[in-house]
């Protein structure tokens, strides 16, 4: 029975087999409270949270947090390759509008093309003449460029205004331990400095 | 540059293996299977971390190890550098520089820089257009590490826009036929995919092609008077780049011109307007680097096809001759200069101008089964492979 767990554990992303024997031994001496809350945790997550209509990011009812907050600017939106990204980017507490969630990126060797993202659900969302600015979030990695490049060809004849994020240096980090395509990007996108 | 040591741990057939070495001439003497050439396999493996024999890093560990190790000491202008690989096939290899780890193995890339010669060289006139592809990519890698990077991109792009050629085209073949039929919508998706990845693919290819075009354009001098030399003066040696973009750029290329990055660029997005319905019915990408071949030429003939066995041997070495003045120039030091088994191909007339035009390396690596082959002067210290064990002849 604790193979079993053990095993259960070790399906899950980014958890190996140590780790997974690991996390199986601490749940068998935690406080049986604590596993408790864990298992009911699972299975509520399981049962209520679902995709939000509108944008497909994870929610609890038929929309998510972010649509139904009347504050957020219903103006712009942010298009990302999954729900992970909407966490990450909420995070910097930048940013005001509201998201699309794509589900993945486009990338022919896994047989994903832009029917099987939701882009004809984005399409429909800008349908009514609100949005004025849409903001490609996808990674900066191959299959993410070129979801953005497809989609700045299709929105280009919207009147849209689309953006890119930029990609750059990391704060923080030595110009010379950046990577030549890495530096190459921020040179391009360079921006004056107001004096 | 010279190196100073080198360290194999379940390579190939050593177990493990500590071998001192010096600038100036080495040779390794051993009868055949005895691992001499598993020896400087590992010197090339670290300079450009690949192997001259073998294509997947399986062969490289020895049988029953989990993984391979090898380090190298490397001297460049007084200054030593510790450079450790470890070889783990069927997952990503590791590479650390000094004692600090490297996020990726290619950023070792530029440390140790060398010129090998082998047997294989010959396939450099008598093979297929890849093995012509590899020795200009290598070169430009060992030129400029960066474009490791660019290759690596450019195999990606290319792997994804075949597989959408492969998979998403349906609609793009039933429209070459039958007009009427096809969702306009689905074939607008389809072209606008298919552009997206053309971009991509002309925006690394053409940078490839640009790089590989200067390289060439660098090396043909070097080229010219390295057959000459290493021929006794038989024949001009010339090479052409034959480009798969469209005739007219093909042809100016062809010519020894040297277009703009943005021509070449542009150029690609035409050609694949071009080939479009070849690609959908094939299922592959038809134009770019990858579909591109070096023409070597003696005199206005062919070198593949017309040169003669020994004519074949004197072209694959002047390659190789170039390469290494060519690195010598551009980095203002010797790379680590590598003979693996070459002189027992060769007559006595090409041995010795061999020998005498890299007497002169910062450092020479030779292997030979039978001392006799080497040349007289190129005998330095000598090692004595015998079953993985190698072991220095007494001065």
């Amino acid at each position: 029975m604790v193979q079993d767990l053990i095993d259960e554990l070790g399906r899950l992303p980014g958890i190996g087999p140590k780790s997974a024997q690991r996390i199986a031994f601490h749940l068998l001496q935690a406080d049986p409270a604590d596993v408790q809350r864990l298992t009911e945790v699972l299975t509520v997550v399981r049962e209520k949270v679902r995709f939000c209509e509108t944008c497909f990011n994870v929610a609890e009812a038929e929309q998510c947090r972010i649509c139904l907050d009347p504050r957020r600017e219903a103006t712009q939106i942010c298009v990302v390759e999954d729900p992970k990204d909407v966490i990450a980017l909420e995070r910097t507490r930048e940013f005001r509008g509201r998201y699309h969630v794509l589900g993945g990126a486009i990338s022919p060797i896994d047989g994903v093309g832009p029917d099987d993202l939701r882009i004809t659900e984005l399409m429909r969302r800008l349908a009514d003449g609100a949005v004025e600015e849409i903001i490609l979030a996808t990674n900066p990695n191959l299959t993410g460029e070129a979801t953005a490049a497809y989609l700045a060809r299709l929105l280009s004849t919207m009147g849209l205004r689309v953006t890119r994020l930029a990609s750059g240096l990391p704060v923080g980090g030595d110009l010379e331990y950046a990577d030549e395509v890495t530096l190459g990007r921020a040179f391009e996108g360079r921006r004056l400095l107001d004096a | 540059m010279f190196l100073r040591h080198l360290s194999l741990v379940d390579f190939r057939s050593y177990p493990s293996a500590e071998v001192e070495l010096e600038p100036g001439i080495t040779t390794f003497v051993g009868l055949n299977g005895q691992g001499k050439t598993n020896l400087v396999e590992a010197v090339g493996y670290v300079a450009g971390l690949s192997s001259h024999r073998v294509s997947q890093d399986a062969p490289l560990v020895r049988a029953g190890a989990q993984q391979a190790i090898i380090r190298a000491a490397v001297v460049r202008d007084g200054r030593e550098q510790l450079v450790e690989l470890e070889i783990n096939p069927g997952r990503a290899n590791r590479a650390r520089l000094g004692r600090s780890p490297l996020t990726r193995p290619r950023d070792v890339l530029g440390t140790v820089r060398t010129v090998l010669f082998a047997p294989e060289d010959l396939a450099l006139v008598k093979g297929d257009p890849s093995e012509r592809r590899r020795f200009l990519d290598e070169l430009l890698i060992a030129r400029q590490p960066r474009w490791a990077a660019a290759r690596s991109d450019y195999d990606k792009i290319l792997k994804q826009r075949n597989a959408l050629l492969k998979s998403a085209m349906p609609v793009l073949r039933k429209g070459s036929r039958r007009r009427t039929d096809r969702d306009p919508e689905e074939l607008e998706r389809a072209l606008h995919t298919l552009d997206v990845w053309n971009g991509h693919l002309a925006e690394v290819g053409s940078s490839l092609l640009y790089a590989r075009l200067r390289l060439l354009r660098d090396l043909l001098p070097y080229l010219a008077k390295a057959y000459d030399e290493v021929s006794a003066g038989r024949g001009a040696a010339q090479a052409t780049y034959r480009s798969s973009l469209h005739e007219e750029v093909a042809t100016q290329i062809a010519g020894g011109d040297v277009p703009e990055q943005d021509a070449l660029r542009q150029a690609m997005h035409a050609s694949f307007e071009q080939v479009r319905e070849q690609e959908v019915e094939r299922g592959v990408t038809l134009v770019g680097p990858h579909r591109d071949d070096l023409v070597l030429q003696l005199g206005d003939l062919p070198a593949k096809g017309y040169a003669s066995h020994g004519e074949s041997w004197s072209f694959a070495l002047g390659l190789r001759l170039a390469a290494f003045q060519l690195l010598r120039s551009d980095l203002g030091t010797d790379p680590v200069l590598v003979l693996d088994d070459v002189f027992a191909e060769l007559d006595a007339g090409r041995r010795e101008r061999l020998a005498a035009m890299v007497g002169d390396a910062e450092q020479v690596l030779v292997t030979a089964a039978v001392a006799d082959d080497v040349p007289a002067t190129l005998t330095g210290r000598t090692f004595h492979v015998t079953l993985g064990e190698v072991s220095r002849e007494p001065d």
